[in-house]
């Protein structure tokens, strides 16, 4: 176990820079999560600290040590992929096992720790069959018992989900992150998948065109987005535009076109100026439709339902503001607003973030879901 | 729909040309007579048994044998590691370098062999055993690399890179891991090297010193004085080892492929 640093790694492939100046630390013990779209650089970093890639510039420190030069089988590390590379021509006994080789343990001894491991794993007794006899989901889990067999340092786990269907995927990520506090390895994780890493890590690193865009816990990540790809990215946000009216160190007072004027605590726009353009993130959840009146403590406006999309125990409006156009997901018992209802939209101050307007070089704009 | 019967008929005649004199040695090889040729007049064994007496032909066979195996192993091990650099390496002049591999099999065997030998006497070095297998080993070397790198190809890196994340060195990896992935491919590779090295002719004839036979150029030798039905037996024992080498391995890869399942 150990604590993982990268301090200003920079990765380029030739004119394309994969990695910008990335400064993150990766606690003891911690699951830590590189989120971001396809592209973004987050298996580079995987890859660089795993020593499959070399940085271009900065450094890589595993336990206060600098590995830059030291080479991967040297490094002590776990890796989990996401299409398992389980040997096929060795048993799984064979390929739990073939770590400890290396690292001088008895047959016996090793032969007590891959039983172990498969039990960690719960899938005792497959030792002498061959990777092809088992399910996908049963490989990926001998994948996770290869990595761990070992006392890795460090877990890397480069999507290791994405290859399983999606219950398989929703189980396996209990399960995993369950083995990961038994056993308290330092684990990072690359996922796009947000609903993931929402529901696995310590802390979420996003990452977006090679640059950190956000580091923090689950609910800070998705509650206060620092950027309006962070807030895109995680789940369902809508982003109004506003003007900062007034602000003081407590609250900063916004104008929107959709709401009126509503009044945040600093806190929930920390990076506002006193004055000038800022967005209005709301999140989908976050407004409340309703035929009455809007209840006190909120803002509202009127709002007509463009299209309905229902899901059961949710429903998703597509709604008309004004001229904006906006998302809300609502628990619904009984029927969904049909189509063309109008409705009063409602959220309360509290529940909004406010960030500047993005730059206008795109580094933090719109590309997100 | 009658236009298909005539193209399979014509196609079954095409085949029938082709492979005829291959089954007419076959079966003269069995064949008890002095001649070589129809009628076939009872079944024997005899040209076999005066195959093995032959001592010019067992030298030969001895030869053919020693080289094909020599050729195999050094095209072979070659073979993979260049596919080895060619797959896992980016360095300047790859596709000079893949081209130049490739070449022997798009240069006429003619052409090669008057080269190498031209190139020889200019290092004035005397025609041996050793240019032999040289000059052999370069012929088969693109069936090696095509056949190797064709594999290697569809073995993913995250293999290699698993096993280097648990503790092993490149070498180990490449014994562990890459090789034993690559074995039918090795295999395949290393049979085509031996046949083409115990079918070759043309460069052989060139590249010899005096004194070296191998089976083709000592069948080559004999027919310049007459069809001996011994021709027919040695015929024959090729075909066995040419055709049969390979089906051979082919269905006992694929029995212990069976059995692993």
């Amino acid at each position: 176990m150990a604590r993982v640093e990268l301090q200003s790694v920079t990765k380029s492939f030739g004119q394309i820079t994969a990695v910008k100046k990335a400064d993150v630390v990766f606690e003891e013990g911690s699951f830590t999560t590189l989120l971001g779209p396809s592209g973004c650089g987050k298996t580079t970093i995987l890859r660089m600290i795993a020593g499959l890639e070399a940085p271009s510039a900065g450094d890589i420190l595993i336990g206060g040590r600098r590995i830059n030069d030291l080479p991967i089988h040297k490094r002590n590390l776990g890796l989990v992929f996401q299409n398992y590379a389980l040997f096929p021509h060795k048993t799984i006994g064979q390929n739990i096992a073939f770590g400890l080789k290396y690292r001088g343990v008895p047959k016996a001894e090793a032969r007590d720790k891959v039983r172990q491991a498969l039990e960690i794993v719960r899938l005792p007794g497959v030792e002498d069959r061959y990777p092809t006899q088992l399910s996908g989901g049963q490989q990926q889990r001998i994948a996770l018992a290869r990595a761990i067999v070992i006392e890795p340092d460090v877990l890397l786990l480069d999507e290791p989900l994405s290859a399983l269907d999606a219950n398989l995927r929703e189980e396996m990520r209990v399960e995993l992150k369950s083995i990961q506090h038994r056993i308290g390895v330092t684990s990072i994780f690359v996922t796009h998948d947000q609903s993931e890493a929402l529901a696995m890590s310590d802390r979420i690193v996003v990452m977006s065109a090679g640059e950190v865009q956000q580091e923090g816990a689950p609910e800070e990540v998705y509650n206060t987005p620092a950027t309006e790809f962070v807030a895109r990215f995680l789940g369902a946000a809508n982003l109004f535009d506003a003007r900062v009216t007034a602000a003081d160190d407590r609250l900063v007072e916004l104008e929107t076109a959709a709401f009126g004027r509503l009044t945040l605590p600093r806190d929930r726009a920390a990076r506002l100026g006193d004055a000038g353009p800022a967005r209005l993130v709301v999140r989908a959840e976050k407004l409340a439709l309703s035929e009455a009146a809007a209840p006190p403590g909120t803002v509202s406006a009127a709002a007509t339902v463009a299209a309905v999309d229902y899901q059961g125990q949710l429903a998703r409006y597509f709604l008309q503001i004004g001229d904006s156009q906006a998302q809300a997901i609502q628990m619904i018992d009984g029927r969904p607003y049909p189509e063309g209802a109008e409705v009063t939209v409602s959220l309360r101050p509290e529940d909004c973030t406010a960030l500047p307007p993005a730059s206008p070089d795109g580094e933090s704009g719109p590309t997100g879901r | 729909m009658r236009a298909w019967s005539w193209i399979r008929a014509y196609s079954v005649a095409v085949y029938l040309f082709m492979f005829a004199p291959v089954a007419v040695v076959l079966l003269l090889a069995f064949n008890s007579s002095q001649f070589s040729g129809f009628p076939i007049e009872g079944f024997s064994l005899r040209w076999f048994r005066r195959l093995f007496e032959n001592e010019a032909i067992m030298r030969a066979f001895e030869t053919s044998i020693t080289l094909g195996l020599l050729t195999s192993v050094c095209a072979t091990t070659l073979g993979i590691l260049a596919s080895l650099a060619l797959v896992r390496y980016r360095f300047p002049g790859k596709d000079w370098i893949t081209t130049l591999l490739i070449s022997p099999v798009l240069v006429p065997e003619t052409v090669l062999a008057v080269g190498l030998l031209i190139f020889l006497r200019y290092l004035s070095m005397p025609r041996s055993f050793l240019l032999l297998l040289l000059g052999h080993s370069i012929i088969a070397l693109p069936f090696v690399v095509l056949v190797v790198q064709a594999r290697l190809v569809g073995i993913r890196r995250d293999y290699e890179e698993a096993a280097r994340s648990l503790g092993a060195g490149p070498f180990e990896t490449f014994l562990q891991i890459t090789l034993p992935l690559l074995l039918p491919a090795v295999f395949a590779g290393a049979l085509f090297a031996f046949t083409i090295s115990f079918d070759n002719i043309t460069a052989t004839i060139f590249w010899r010193p005096a004194g070296v036979e191998t089976v083709p150029t000592q069948i080559f030798g004999m027919l310049r004085n007459s069809v001996s039905p011994e021709i027919n037996a040695l015929g024959f024992v090729m075909i066995v080892v040419t055709v049969g080498l390979p089906l051979t391995a082919g269905g006992l890869a694929r029995y212990f492929a069976r059995r692993r399942q």
